[in-house]
């Protein structure tokens, strides 16, 4: 007998429209529920894409700062590593200078190709009756390529031995217009604390190492360590042959400095990679935890819908029983739930991510000078985290309608 | 053709059993006109929503039209209901939110019936039940003569074998409860058997045949 039933009734799908539109209308019927929904998933999904955008972007503006450094780059500091963190040096204890013989010993490493010194002080620096405080940075011709500066004028320090303290000077575009405005300032005369020095070359506008290039002047480092009667260097930038090389490179600095500090490890030496890793580090873990605030965000409206689909289906549990009544099974009924669901929460999260656009829109607009750009995993996580606790909480509570017997489904409470 | 043997049906509620239905046994052949009356609690909507399996049995069986329906699972039951019963009830459960038009087309829609073939059987069924110009109004715009007509109208619209109708006229007035009588009898005189709860004696008695509930039994059959 069961057999000759399924001849007589055979089985079909409800039509793709049948259901879409069935669907569509249930979700609209109620303009409240609907729009408590949809405001819930707009906001969650826009704070998770903005706020993973903004982590993602302050890592990458940090980092393309310190990538400019080249990844040949080693930083030698003086001081030992054990120490940063931790309180200062007891008096006595002060690490060895850095000097100027250090550096050039370190050029004679045979995987080293550049080796730059640099002095740093702040100075007032002149020209007539204007006076402007500027950042002097006493350095040697190699700081041209390790740093990968530019200019936009004139030419940079002259080579040759370090320790010749000819009275030139190189000067950032700020310091120039400040101080020679718009006439030409290559050949022309400054005064650097009570020294004169010639101007010959004018940089290009940049940032690098997180200094503005714009307010430096910089001079030969023996001038400098005559300008600030100060003979220890301040950083040593050393340039590898390889950046394979890196860690032979710096063993070999260490050795060096070590055999000519009387078997003292007084130095630091950092790489960019070790710099990078850090940051790159520091970044994500900054980025994730944001994310998981805003994550928590998703699970509220996520909550809040289940609350709001919660009430919808109590609502309609009689709805559901009559479905049922007039032959829906429990499978064609999720379905419908599914679908009704999986439309709210896809206009919602549509939502949020136009909201997230605009808002990043006008973040960039606020911050011209800070490069933003909308993670490109944070919309797929919102989207897809969005759609799951959507879809997930707007159809469990229609599950528990959906077990019944349509008879306690349709019962009257 | 319709066969139930044995049936018990208790709920609990907080500690104590409500015996619903006890030790229920009835038959019933194709065409017939059914009253089932009983005082309120006797058990009369309990027997109705076992025969239109919108409730299951504890135990006893279930046979119709030579199925053991009381032993298929819930896809297959809905598959029977959609295509074998149509109920209607008391308070008439049509959606709100959709026209008349839709709550009839709702059994069809969801046996995946297309929208064009659809159209025309629904069209059909609002004519012969006096819809044809309410066909684009939502049951708040009807009185209850006329909800309860649509809902008539989707119980019958897949064509079925047995009509189950619970009180249908408890929610009208007179003259509304009589039309729809007189509708579900026409229906009954086109070979569909007719099975209605009411404890309206006079409306009892135009039935052939009258079973009395007392108690969750069956007191008297007649
Ligand atoms: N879902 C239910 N839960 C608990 N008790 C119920 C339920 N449905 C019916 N009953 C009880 O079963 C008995 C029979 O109810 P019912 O079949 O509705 O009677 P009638 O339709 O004849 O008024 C009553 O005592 C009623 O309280
Ligand atoms: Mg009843």
């Amino acid at each position: 007998m069961m057999g000759n039933e399924k001849v007589a009734h055979p089985e079909y799908p409800m039509q793709i429209r049948d259901i879409l539109s069935f669907s569509l209308h249930a979700a609209t019927a109620n303009r409240g529920r609907t729009l408590l929904m949809l405001l819930a998933m707009a906001i969650a999904v826009s704070s998770v894409v903005v706020l993973i955008s903004l982590g993602d972007s302050a890592r990458h503006y940090v980092i393309d700062q310190f990538a400019t450094l080249g990844t040949n780059l080693l930083i030698v500091l003086p001081g030992r590593s054990e120490t940063t963190g931790g309180p200062p040096p007891l008096l006595g204890e002060t690490p060895r200078d850095l000097t100027l013989d250090d550096a050039m010993a370190l050029t004679r490493i045979r995987t080293v190709r550049r080796v730059s010194s640099i002095i740093a002080g702040s100075a007032l620096v002149s020209v007539g009756h204007l006076e402007r405080e500027l950042l002097v940075l006493g350095s040697t011709s190699e700081l041209y390529e390790i740093r990968h500066l530019a200019l936009n004028q004139g030419s940079f320090l002259p080579q040759g031995e370090p320790t010749r303290a000819e009275a030139v000077c190189v000067i950032g575009q700020k310091g120039k217009k400040e101080l020679f405005g718009n006439e030409p300032a290559i050949g022309q005369w400054l005064r650097i604390g009570d020294r004169r020095f010639r101007v010959i070359g004018v940089l290009s506008p940049g940032v690098s190492l997180g200094e503005d290039l714009g307010e430096v002047v910089i001079i030969p480092v023996a001038a400098a360590q005559a300008l600030f009667n100060r003979s220890s260097l301040f950083r040593v930038l050393v340039e590898s042959t390889n950046s394979e090389r890196m860690e032979q490179t710096r063993q070999a600095i260490l050795d060096t400095i070590r055999v000519r500090h009387e078997g003292e490890d007084d130095i630091t030496v950092i790489t960019q990679d070790a710099v990078l890793t850090t940051f790159d580090r520091i970044f994500k873990a900054l980025t994730l935890s944001v994310a998981g605030i805003a994550a928590i965000s998703l699970v509220v409206a996520g909550i809040m819908i289940m609350n709001v689909m919660l009430v919808a289906v109590s609502n309609r549990r009689a709805e559901i029983g009559l479905l049922k009544a007039l032959g829906a099974s429990r499978t064609q009924i999720l379905g419908l739930f599914l679908t009704e669901s999986t439309i709210l929460s896809s206009i919602g999260a549509g939502i949020g991510l136009i909201l997230a656009l605009l808002g990043m829109r006008l973040a960039a607009f606020l911050f011209p000078e800070f490069p933003l750009h909308l993670a490109p995993w944070s919309s797929t996580i919102a989207l897809g985290v969005a759609l799951i606790t959507g879809i997930i909480f707007g159809v469990l509570p229609a599950r528990r309608a959906a077990d019944l017997e349509p008879a306690f489904a349709l019962a009257r409470r | 053709m319709i066969n139930l043997q044995h049936i018990e049906r208790v709920f609990q509620v907080g500690d104590e059993e409500v015996h619903a239905l006890r030790d229920v046994s009835m038959t019933a052949t194709g065409g017939e006109y059914i009253a089932i009356m009983g005082p309120s609690g006797s058990g009369k909507s309990s027997l109705l929503n076992i025969l239109g399996l919108l409730d299951r049995p504890d135990s006893g069986s279930y046979e119709l039209d030579g199925t053991r329906v009381s032993e298929l699972d819930e896809k297959e039951q809905a598959r029977i209901r959609r295509h074998k019963i149509g109920f209607v009830f008391q308070f008439f459960h049509l959606v709100p939110r959709l026209t008349a038009f839709v709550n009839i087309a709702l059994p069809l829609m969801l046996s995946g019936m297309k929208q064009a073939e659809r159209q025309e059987r629904v069209t059909t069924a609002l004519a012969a039940f006096g819809l044809a110009n309410r066909a684009q109004h939502r049951p708040d715009q009807l009185s209850g003569g006329q909800r309860q007509r649509v809902a008539i109208a989707r119980a019958t619209i897949m064509q079925p074998t047995v009509i189950l109708a619970d009180e249908p006229t408890g929610n009208l007035d007179r003259n509304a409860g009589i039309e729809v009588v007189e509708i579900l009898e026409e229906l009954n005189r086109q070979e569909i058997t007719l099975i209605i709860v009411t404890h309206d004696p006079e409306l009892g008695k135009r039935a052939r045949r009258q079973i009395l509930m007392v108690d969750g039994r069956i007191e008297d059959d007649r």
